[in-house]
């Protein structure tokens, strides 16, 4: 497999650009393998690679139902950030940050990791407090943070309405400077490459269809091409995950599945330089390096599996853009479209052995899964391999709802639509 | 008007008929979760039924009943019986005290 770098572009664009391979292979189920992972998402394909890579575990299968990076891993708004309060969280999307930092290289595929820094704004004195506590919280933990005043935020974000006129005046805001974005495509196809090379087979287009049963222990999978045995099935499917858990026989979880929209505007020339979002409401808004505006914001409050939302959320979401930039009020919109987010109870992960024998659980990402897939996949293999969790998501368990250790960010309770 | 964008997927706007009020927009209504979740009785201290209760869901994919309020109009509660996969809305009952009521007067 051809290597990436600057000597093979030069030397396939004196060929004509015919020589370049295909990134992975498209292999024939084997009947069995070592760790069969259930999701060719970027959790899937990041935790296949770690498990090659870190922990020798080779003969492993990422089972794909669609193409792969069809589903949250292409879908979302590509931001990546660490700017959490709680000690569980920040420690493990700081390990993320530190493993994206790294990633391009690791991988020999360019992830177009851009740490522009995300800038949450305050509007109200009130605000300001929070975030200086968070921030705080943030330094504590090893993790950058400036707290900004509103002139501050003027320079650095010019495009921002600042002004004491504007819907909701801007106090200041919180930036953590080396948060930013990463090409969520490339960071799939990144994966794929990198554990293909290390003779992971991804299977796409393989469905399961049902778990195969020794007693109460998985013992592989049914899908649309035949039975494939591993002693560990590992489940890292989002939004899907109770669809799937169902097959094998789990009728129950913390878990709600709801839809998440994102938006992309026409492309315009430079304007927001960092990743930034808006106190008042719910909007995170970045510029693609097309110049198109990617955002987002809550997610439609009900259950749903239908990978569209409804035009309220997307009202809601676009009058908080113009609010915080006036001058996008005439841009047009040219795509939006809806992922499955896998809700948690509390708002936080779970990434486990269990619930059932031979089997491992990735699950209830919100929708900050993007940000976490290094980490998650960093977490869960060293879950697989070594069947007990890492330091970093020892509190991801499934037993925290039992024993009263919730990982709640935001002190909402059991309301999985409001995490 | 309804427009189906997608006939396939059902209608983009997604309307309650409340039983008190008459078909209204979604967006009057505030969602409060699963209606199947039942509170385990006061007496029993299982610590299993109540943490069941409180974070244990079926999340189905296709019919599932759920709790509406309806905020923006009477502010009762109402089960609407809604498909996740199609946001087909199929049934829109009353609950509580009020249920009974309504059932005798009918």
């Amino acid at each position: 497999m051809t290597r990436y770098s600057a000597w093979s572009i030069l030397k396939n664009a004196l060929k004509g650009n015919k020589d370049w391979t295909p990134a992975w292979r498209k292999p024939e189920p084997k009947s069995s393998y070592d760790v069969i992972i259930i999701g060719g998402g970027g959790h899937g394909l990041s935790t296949a690679f770690y498990l090659a890579s870190q922990h020798g575990i080779t003969n492993v299968a990422v089972i794909e139902k669609g193409y792969l990076g069809s589903g949250n891993i292409g879908r979302n708004t590509t931001i990546v950030r660490s700017n959490y309060r709680l000690t569980p969280n920040s420690q493990f999307y700081e390990k993320s940050m530190e493993l994206w930092r790294e990633l391009s290289h690791n991988l020999n595929y360019n992830v177009m990791f851009s740490p522009r820094g995300v800038l949450n704004l305050a509007h109200t004195p009130g605000q300001m407090d929070t975030y200086a506590e968070r921030g705080n919280q943030m330094r504590l933990m090893g993790v950058k943070s400036e707290l900004l005043d509103r002139d501050q935020v003027a320079r650095l974000n010019p495009g921002l309405d600042v002004s004491g006129s504007a819907r909701f005046p801007i106090e200041g805001g919180l930036l953590q400077p080396d948060a930013g974005n990463a090409r969520h495509d490339a960071v799939a196809w990144g994966y794929a490459r990198a554990a293909d090379q290390l003779g992971v087979d991804i299977l796409e287009n393989t469905e399961v269809t049902g778990f195969l049963k020794e007693g109460d222990r998985i013992v592989g999978v049914e899908t649309n091409r035949g039975e494939i045995r591993a002693a560990k099935t590992g489940v890292a499917v989002a939004g899907s995950t109770s669809r799937v858990m169902k097959l094998a026989g789990v009728e129950k979880l913390p878990i709600e599945s709801t839809v998440l929209q994102a938006f992309v505007s026409e492309s315009i020339k430079p304007i927001i330089p960092t990743v930034t979002t808006f106190g008042a409401g719910h909007l995170y808004v970045s510029q693609s390096d097309k110049g198109g505006l990617v955002f987002g914001g809550n997610i439609d409050y009900y259950n749903s599996y239908a990978q569209r939302g409804n035009l309220p959320v997307w009202e809601e979401v676009t009058s908080e853009l113009v609010a915080m930039f006036p001058n996008f009020a005439r841009l047009r919109l040219l795509r939006s479209w809806g992922g499955i987010m896998d809700m948690s109870m509390d708002g936080s992960p779970i990434i486990t052995a269990g619930p059932l024998d031979g089997m491992y659980l990735n699950a209830g990402w919100c929708y900050g899964g993007f940000k976490a897939t290094p980490a998650s996949g960093w977490c869960f293999a060293h879950t697989i391999a070594n069947d007990k969790p890492h330091a970093l998501n020892k509190d991801f368990t499934l037993d925290r709802f039992k024993e009263g250790r919730m990982i709640d960010e935001t002190g909402r309770g059991p309301t999985p639509w409001y995490h | 008007m309804k427009r189906a964008v997608a006939p396939h997927l059902g209608t983009i706007k997604m309307r309650l008929t409340c039983p008190f009020c008459g078909e209204r927009d979604h967006q009057e209504f505030t969602y409060r979760g699963d209606a199947s979740a039942k509170r385990p009785a006061i007496e029993n201290d299982s610590i299993e039924d109540h943490r069941a209760y409180v974070f244990d869901r079926a999340n189905p994919d296709g019919d599932h009943r759920e709790l509406w309020n309806h905020t923006s109009g009477c502010r009762m509660h109402v089960v609407v019986t809604r498909n996740t996969t199609t946001h087909k809305v199929t049934g829109c009952e009353p609950v509580g005290p009020w249920a009974k009521t309504m059932k005798a007067r009918s």
